[in-house]
C-alpha cells in the first residue's frame, strides 16, 4: 500500500499513466454522452406532468451532482494536503475548483431555464437554491486565495482549510429538501427506496451521469500533468518529456 | 503515522467538528427563518404573520378552482390535508398549476381569512413518467377508490 | 423532426439549456489543451537558452 502511495505519487509515474489514462477516458465518455443524449432527447417519453421540458434533467441533475462530488474530492486532497504535504494532492485540488464551478455554475444556469416554465420563476430564495449558489462562492473563494498567494505551497495549504472549512456545506445541500420547506422537490434517484422516476427516463440520466464523470477524470488528469510540468519544469524528467514529445 | 501528522489529525479534526457543530447550532437557531413557505395547519395554529407578507404551501383542492367573470382572477382552496386555506390570485398561472399539485403562494392573510397572493409559483414533485403511465396510475388510483367506497 | 426543435413549446428553456452545457464544457476541455501548449512552448524556451536554467 505504502509503495503503491509513494509509486502513484512520484510525479513521472503519475504524468505517465495519466497520459495512458486520458484518451480511454475521453472516449468512453464521448461514446456515453452520445448514447445518453440520444436517448435522452429522442427516445425518452415525454413527462406526464411537465411535457418535453423535463428533458433540462439530463445536464441538470449530473451537473448538480458533480457540483457537490467534485467539492468532496477537492476537500479530499486538501486534507492529504493538510497531513502529508503531497504535492500530487496540491495540484488535483487546484486543478478541480474551476471544473467544480463550472458544473455549479451549469446546476444553477440549467435549474434557472428549468425553474422559469415550471415553477413560474427563474430564482427563489430557497434552501436548496441558496446553499446552491453558497457552493459557487466557495469554489470563487478557493480560486481567489489560490490567485492571491505567490507561493504555490502555501496557497495549497490555505486553501485546502478553505475548502475543509465550506464541505459542511456539501449534507446541507443535499438534506436542504429534507430539513427545510423548499420549492425544489425532493430527491428522485438516490431516495431510499426505489427511485421514482421511469426506467425510460433513468436509464440515460444515468449515462449522462456517467460521461460528466468521465469528463471530469479527463479534464482533471489534463490539467493535473500540465500543472506537475509546470511546477517541475526545472526538472531533469520534465526535460525528457518535453524532449520526446 | 509519526506525531507530527497525528498532531495535524487532530487539529484538522477539531476544525471540521468545531464548524460542523457551529453551524449545526445556526441552522438550528434559524430553522423558522429558513422555513420557505408554511402551511395550511401552520396559518390554523397562527404561527404566520397576519401584518407581513408569507409564502403559503400546500396542494391545490380537486375542484376548488373557480375563475371570476375577468377571466384573470382565479379562487381556489390550498391544503396540507389537514387544514385549508382559500386563496385568490390576480395574474398568470405557471405551466404546472393544475388542481392536485402542489403550489407556493406568496401574498397575506385578509381580515376573514383569505390568503390574498401575489405570486403564485408550482411545486413540482420527484415523479418523472411517460403520460400513459401517469394516466394508468391515476385509473388505478379511482378503480382503487371505488373498491374502498 | 420540427417537433422534436419545437419540444412542446419549451423550445426556449431546453436548448439554451444544452446550448450553455456545451460551450461551458467544451470551454474548460479548450482551455485545458490551450494551457498545456503554450506550457511546452514555453520549456522548450528556457531549456534552449542555458541563461534562465538554475
Amino acid at each position: 500500500m505504502w509503495i503503491w502511495f509513494h509509486k502513484f505519487g512520484s510525479p513521472r509515474y503519475f504524468y505517465d499513466l495519466a497520459g495512458r489514462l486520458i484518451p480511454w477516458l475521453g472516449g468512453a465518455c464521448a461514446v456515453l454522452m452520445a448514447v445518453g443524449l440520444y436517448l435522452g432527447l429522442f427516445v425518452a417519453p415525454s413527462d406526464y406532468q411537465q411535457g418535453e421540458s423535463y428533458r433540462i434533467i439530463y445536464i441538470h441533475v449530473p451537473s448538480a451532482w458533480m457540483s457537490m462530488f467534485v467539492y468532496v474530492v477537492m476537500a479530499s486532497a486538501g486534507t492529504v494536503v493538510l497531513i502529508w504535504r503531497v504535492k500530487l494532492a496540491e495540484i488535483i485540488a487546484s486543478v478541480s475548483a474551476p471544473l467544480g464551478a463550472s458544473f455549479t455554475f451549469l446546476a444553477l444556469a440549467t435549474g434557472s431555464l428549468w425553474g422559469k416554465p415550471m415553477w413560474g420563476t427563474w430564482w427563489v430564495w430557497d434552501a436548496r437554491l441558496t446553499s446552491e449558489l453558497i457552493l459557487l462562492f466557495l469554489y470563487f473563494g478557493f480560486m481567489a486565495l489560490e490567485a492571491a498567494i505567490e507561493d504555490k505551497r502555501t496557497a495549497a495549504r490555505a486553501t485546502a482549510i478553505l475548502s475543509l472549512v465550506g464541505v459542511i456545506n456539501i449534507p446541507i445541500i443535499h438534506y436542504s429538501v429534507y430539513w427545510w420547506n423548499t420549492l425544489h422537490q425532493g430527491a428522485t434517484v438516490t431516495k431510499m427506496d426505489t427511485p421514482s422516476i421511469h426506467l425510460s427516463m433513468l436509464i440515460p440520466l444515468l449515462l449522462m451521469a456517467a460521461a460528466f464523470q468521465l469528463y471530469y477524470a479527463t479534464v482533471l488528469l489534463m490539467g493535473a500533468r500540465t500543472e506537475l510540468l509546470s511546477r517541475e519544469r526545472r526538472t531533469r524528467w520534465v526535460a525528457e518529456v518535453i524532449r520526446n514529445s | 503515522m509519526t506525531p507530527k501528522r497525528r498532531k495535524r489529525v487532530m487539529l484538522i479534526s477539531l476544525m471540521v467538528l468545531g464548524i460542523g457543530g457551529a453551524t449545526a447550532l445556526g441552522l438550528n437557531a434559524f430553522r423558522q427563518n429558513l422555513l420557505f413557505f408554511f402551511s395550511p395547519s401552520q396559518v390554523a395554529n397562527g404561527e404566520a404573520t397576519t401584518d407581513r407578507a408569507f409564502r403559503l404551501g400546500g396542494m391545490v383542492v380537486d375542484g376548488s378552482l373557480a375563475r371570476e367573470d375577468d377571466g384573470l382572477t382565479v379562487r381556489f382552496a390550498v391544503t396540507d390535508t389537514a387544514e385549508v386555506v382559500n386563496v385568490t390570485y390576480t395574474g398568470i398561472l405557471p405551466d404546472l398549476f393544475r388542481e392536485g399539485q402542489g403550489i407556493v403562494a406568496m401574498g397575506r392573510l385578509d381580515q376573514t381569512g383569505v390568503f390574498k397572493a401575489e405570486e403564485v409559483l408550482a411545486k413540482h414533485d420527484e415523479n418523472y413518467m411517460p403520460p400513459e403511465v401517469g394516466e394508468a396510475m391515476k385509473a388505478a388510483q379511482r378503480a382503487k377508490a371505488r373498491v374502498e367506497n | 423532426m420540427q417537433d422534436f426543435f419545437h419540444m412542446g413549446g419549451y423550445a426556449f428553456y431546453v436548448w439554451p439549456a444544452y446550448a450553455l452545457s456545451l460551450v461551458v464544457l467544451m470551454g474548460q476541455l479548450w482551455v485545458a489543451v490551450q494551457r498545456r501548449r503554450k506550457l511546452i512552448r514555453d520549456i522548450e524556451v528556457q531549456n534552449r537558452d542555458p541563461e534562465t536554467r538554475t
